[in-house]
């Protein structure tokens, strides 16, 4: 086996036998009573999981699904060699006071919304470099520590327009290593985005702004592999939601390429349409939650084969988007299969 | 030297502007004419009631006409932020826009939501500190407004030698 491991300057392919050994997500109210709810391994009734503050909440939250995804690996803390975690608190706090309970060595990542499959494409690659036996990728995000940061106060009587999204709440972790005698979907490629703005100002518009960043990574990752969309049972992107669902479309078709039949967006598939949530989820845990529970559960059914996981992630602060900047905003991609899936070669 | 970034820039800024006028077909138009009229509802319905209590307050508890309209923005203030701390203003402001906004009752929103919000680093610099985040504008503008409006009048009154 002489394969490659850089099919380009942004395509990595992992030639040993990584896969997500385990992984668990703990989510708030509202995603709990979503369609996905029957996949997620921890609902909280309420948005203080049993915390007095809400940041102490989302702590709690990527807690769970670090603590219940090695308890469902059968694997100790003490086993995890690296853990690479992040959130979108200033300064990632939920992350660094989370991984200061749980005592695994530790990498923030800051990707914004997608900081899941930045983490994971990293966590995979220290595990097919020999640099660890076991890596950890975790994210989280929540409602009210990103409405307070990035918005109003929670209960400020602003009127929002349907292009706006709904921040989740939860949190995501997946355990990653080799194969050996182990099931799970395994990560066969990873695409690292690059930071693109269109010039969308409007942070009320975050699907429209990162639905370029998830089209050139897409567009890049296809080029690489040698693959397409057709090769993929689904693609998912983290968080454009409706807005920006329909936009990429067309972007890729543009491009050549028809990914519409096997495309869906993880901020349209975690709620109802009943669910109020304007354009749909946005937020770290958007992708994290639903491709840790719902889709490793498809891959490893056999509902799907081989799926392609695009988070996108708007790269903006208050500050900056006050000083009337544009949205910088990039995706990450990495490909899962399903164990007995066979590699094209 | 300098030309191909210039190009390559020029080339960016025109991509730039043309996803921007494409992506504006995409996203839903704001419901101008449903918004306004649900905004002149509720912001009506709010003053009417004001009104009603300012009458209630006339009438039975001896204040004037003009003295009633202080316990009458103060019920109204109450209210408002009763209804905040109950989790509630904020779902009736989504539907109301406007509405909710612009009265007294949107004022003691803001200033209660914002003490609500950073209640949990402390009483000095979360509540205190935050508490008129969102309402300071509307008092400096408010008092930089009335300021200018006083200037002009008192101007005009200077001129044309209106007044007394």
């Amino acid at each position: 086996m002489s394969q490659r491991k850089r099919l380009n300057r942004q395509t990595w392919q992992f030639t040993r036998d990584i896969r997500i050994l385990s992984s668990a997500v703990a989510v708030g109210p509202r995603e709990g009573k979503g369609p996905l709810a029957k996949d997620f391994d921890k609902i909280y009734p309420d948005l203080y999981c049993g915390q007095p503050t809400w940041e102490k909440a989302e702590r709690q939250l990527l807690e769970d699904a670090v603590k219940q995804a090695l308890k469902k690996g059968n694997r100790l803390a003490d086993e995890v060699d690296v853990i690479l975690a992040g959130d979108l608190l200033n300064q990632t706090i939920t992350s660094n006071f989370a991984m200061g309970q749980l005592q695994i060595p530790f990498l923030g990542m800051f990707g914004a919304c997608s900081t899941s499959m930045e983490t994971l494409s990293v966590a995979a690659a220290l595990v097919d470099s020999q640099y660890a036996h076991y890596t950890m990728a975790a994210c989280s995000s929540h409602n009210a520590t990103a409405e307070r940061q990035f918005r109003y106060p929670t209960e400020y009587g602003a009127q929002k327009p349907d292009s706006a999204q709904w921040t989740v709440t939860g949190a995501g972790a997946a355990l990653v290593g080799t194969g050996t005698g182990m099931k799970g979907p395994r990560i066969t490629h990873a695409t690292i985005g690059k930071v693109i703005d269109m010039g969308i100002k409007n942070p009320f518009e975050l699907g429209p702004a990162m639905a370029p960043a998830a089209a050139d990574t897409l567009s890049t990752h296809f080029l690489d592999t040698g693959r397409k969309p057709e090769d993929y049972d689904l693609i998912v992107t983290g968080d454009l939601a409706k807005v920006g669902y329909q936009i990429l479309i067309d972007l890729m078709k543009d491009l050549d390429y028809d990914i519409a039949p096997v495309y869906n967006d993880c901020g349209i598939m975690i709620y109802g349409e009943d669910q109020n949530v304007f354009s749909g989820g946005s937020g770290c845990a958007s992708s994290a939650v639903v491709t840790y529970s719902h889709i490793v559960k498809g891959i490893l059914s056999g509902k799907w084969k081989r799926v392609l996981v695009c988070a996108t992630g708007a790269l903006f602060s208050p500050v900056s988007y006050q000083q009337g900047e544009s949205i910088p905003c990039i995706a990450h991609a990495v490909a899962l299969e399903n164990a007995e899936g066979k590699e094209r070669s | 030297m300098g030309n191909g970034s210039t190009r390559q820039q020029l080339q960016m800024k025109a991509a730039q502007k043309k996803y921007q006028e494409l992506s504006k077909k995409y996203v839903p138009a704001p419901r101008y004419t449903l918004n306004a009229f649900k905004a002149f509802m509720v912001g009506g319905l709010i003053c009417t009631f004001g009104q009603f209590l300012q009458w209630m307050y006339a009438q039975y508890f001896g204040f004037t006409e003009k003295t009633a309209s202080n316990p009458t923005v103060a019920t109204l203030i109450f209210i408002s932020i009763l209804l905040t701390g109950l989790g509630v203003y904020d779902k009736i402001g989504q539907w109301a826009g406007a509405g909710t906004a612009v009265p007294v009752t949107g004022f003691a929103n803001s200033i209660s939501s914002a003490a609500i919000e950073h209640r949990s680093e402390g009483f000095v610099l979360g509540v205190g500190g935050n508490m008129f985040k969102l309402a300071g504008s509307v008092i400096v503008f408010g008092v930089v407004a009335a300021f200018l409006a006083a200037l002009i009048k008192t101007i005009i009154q200077m001129i044309i030698g209106g007044g007394t």
